[in-house]
């Protein structure tokens, strides 16, 4: 039974004296989230550092994302662990896609939309979209192309859909674990200020593809112009999203390091959308006259 | 409904104990009466069973085949009927079965062969592509609800979706008369105009019976996905072209 002295309050001495008292008493540490991004040590390290800050977005992205890092704790084989990547409302989903059509120089796309909650449905049902928007407008833009034609017979090429599917999948989930494991590894070399996980670059890129959307829709058109002009202009804004998201992570590293970096990733960004319109839109032929056969 | 027969044999004690219980009040003339506690009661309890007796869900193996059978498809067809006029009611979502969305799925992905097989990598959807679309497309959709917070459950929202494929159906099969009768712009006009149509039924039916089970801020982020759907089957229709 416990008397009433052992019920009162009692105060307890500094760890450190009662450790000193007791040497060999076990201790257990309690630390702090694990999930605090290491922007916030710059936040005390390098005050001098505006950039950053303005990239880090505003006050209250340190409280969402304190109390975001608490919230993944479900073990991976439950559904709840998948709910987590699924909690946007539909005006958080625009927002996304808005941030990425209209980048704002100097301003991160990761800080300023995603914020330590990133999503797996944006990424997903916009590869969904542009796979079936470039299978329909390519099969359209053919159908036009070679409508006059007396030999061409209409074939709807279902096959180019599960090329389409594989390719953008691909590129959108591969290129990011790639990138992913070699911003660890230089991380592991160089203190990276700013670094993201697996899941954000995974963002970052879904919602990147976003304007390759009404891009593909507007291909249809069938002059070269004007297709290629729309492919650089869509390639400058998604590619300066990408670059404005990767250039403060790779920044501090060796200086070849980080601009191979990123001329990798824009290379890779260049190279999909040139190879969607070369494989998935035949190429609108050139006015030949007629032949004047001479009659004799 | 067949009567039970109910044969009692060997009930003693209780009667024997409620017989001198009752006799203590009743009767108090035999109260001091004992009864042997072996006596033997036989006897025949008939009770006629009526129709509507719950044993009827016990005795279904008894049924003629047809009752079976047609009990089924009354379900499936009026399944049907809330799809064509689709109101807030909840009998799609309640029983849901899925032999309804089977049957379209298997006609649409039948209807849909036959098309332009002159060059093999260049034709229409094949069978197995058709039938992947529609259940993996349903399924990807139901996961999409049910992590977005969706309250509905998995079977019932399958359900709801392969339910609402049938005017789709019956555009393709209005496409292939059409088809038959010519293939020209005219013809095309007419297909274009159908599928539009059922197409805009299809997403509107089905939506109207997965809406309410959303979260309300999420619901454009549940219906986009299942508008995505029902357009791909609508192309795979609208480019029918047969050979």
């Amino acid at each position: 039974m416990a008397t009433a002295d052992d019920l009162k309050f009692q105060e307890f001495d500094d760890a450190a004296n009662l450790l000193a008292a007791n040497p060999d008493a076990t201790t257990i540490s309690i630390d702090e989230p694990v999930e605090i991004p290491k922007n916030q040590h710059s936040r005390l390290q390098e005050p001098g550092r505006e950039e950053d800050d303005e990239l880090l977005g505003t006050d209250d992205s340190d409280k969402t994302e304190l109390l975001a890092g608490q919230k993944k704790s479900a073990p991976f084989w439950t559904f709840e662990y998948y709910q987590t990547f699924f909690d946007v409302d539909t005006y958080q989903v625009l927002d996304r896609i808005k941030g990425s059509v209209f980048p704002v120089p100097g301003k991160n796309f990761v800080r300023l939309y995603i914020r330590s909650n990133p999503d797996l449905y944006g990424p997903f049902w916009i590869c969904a979209t542009l796979v079936f928007t470039i299978a329909v407008s390519g099969n359209l833009s053919n159908f036009f192309i070679h409508l006059g034609k007396p030999t061409y017979h209409y074939v709807p090429e279902f096959r180019k859909v599960s090329i389409a599917a594989t390719t953008i999948y691909a590129y959108a989930w591969l290129v990011p674990l790639a990138l992913w494991g070699f911003l660890m590894w230089r991380n592991s070399k160089v203190m990276n200020i700013v670094s993201y996980s697996f899941l954000e670059i995974v963002c970052v890129y879904g919602y990147s593809l976003f304007i390759y959307i009404p891009t593909a829709m507007l291909w249809i058109i069938p002059q070269k112009v004007v297709r290629w002009v729309l492919m650089v202009f869509s390639l400058c804004l998604s590619g300066s999203v990408l670059v404005m998201t990767f250039w403060p992570a790779v920044r501090d590293d060796n200086r070849r390091i980080a601009v191979a970096t990123v001329a990798t990733i824009l290379l890779l960004h260049a190279l999909l959308a040139v190879g969607c319109l070369a494989y998935f839109f035949d190429a609108p032929e050139l006015e030949i006259p007629a032949p004047i056969i001479p009659s004799h | 409904m067949t009567s039970s027969g109910l044969h009692v044999a060997g009930a003693a004690k209780m009667a024997a104990a409620e017989g001198s219980g009752a006799g203590g009040t009743l009767f108090p003339g035999l109260a001091d009466v004992s009864i042997s506690q072996d006596i033997p009661v036989e006897g025949e309890i008939t009770v006629p069973v009526g129709s509507h007796s719950p044993d009827d869900d016990y005795s279904t193996l008894d049924e003629p085949v047809k009752d079976t059978i047609m009990r089924d498809l009354k379900a499936v067809g009026k399944k049907f009927v809330h799809v064509m006029y689709p109101r807030k009611s909840s009998a799609l979502l309640r029983d849901w079965d899925l032999w309804g969305p089977l049957v379209l799925c298997v006609s649409l992905a039948l209807m849909l062969q036959g098309g332009s097989a002159d060059s093999k990598d260049d034709g229409g959807p094949q069978f197995a592509e058709v039938f992947v679309i529609i259940w993996f497309g349903a399924v990807v959709i139901t996961l999409n609800s049910k992590l977005l917070g969706g309250t509905i459950s998995f079977f019932q929202s399958l359900c709801v979706l392969g339910y609402c494929v049938m005017p789709l159906t019956v555009a393709m099969l209005v496409c292939r008369l059409v088809l038959l009768a010519g293939a020209g712009t005219v013809s095309f006009i007419i297909r274009l105009i159908v599928v539009g149509a059922m197409f805009a039924w299809s997403t509107l039916a089905s939506t109207a019976f997965l809406a309410d089970s959303q979260p309300p801020n999420r619901k454009a982020l549940v219906v986009y996905p299942i508008f995505l759907f029902y357009f791909v089957i609508s192309w795979m229709i609208l480019t029918f072209t047969p050979q």
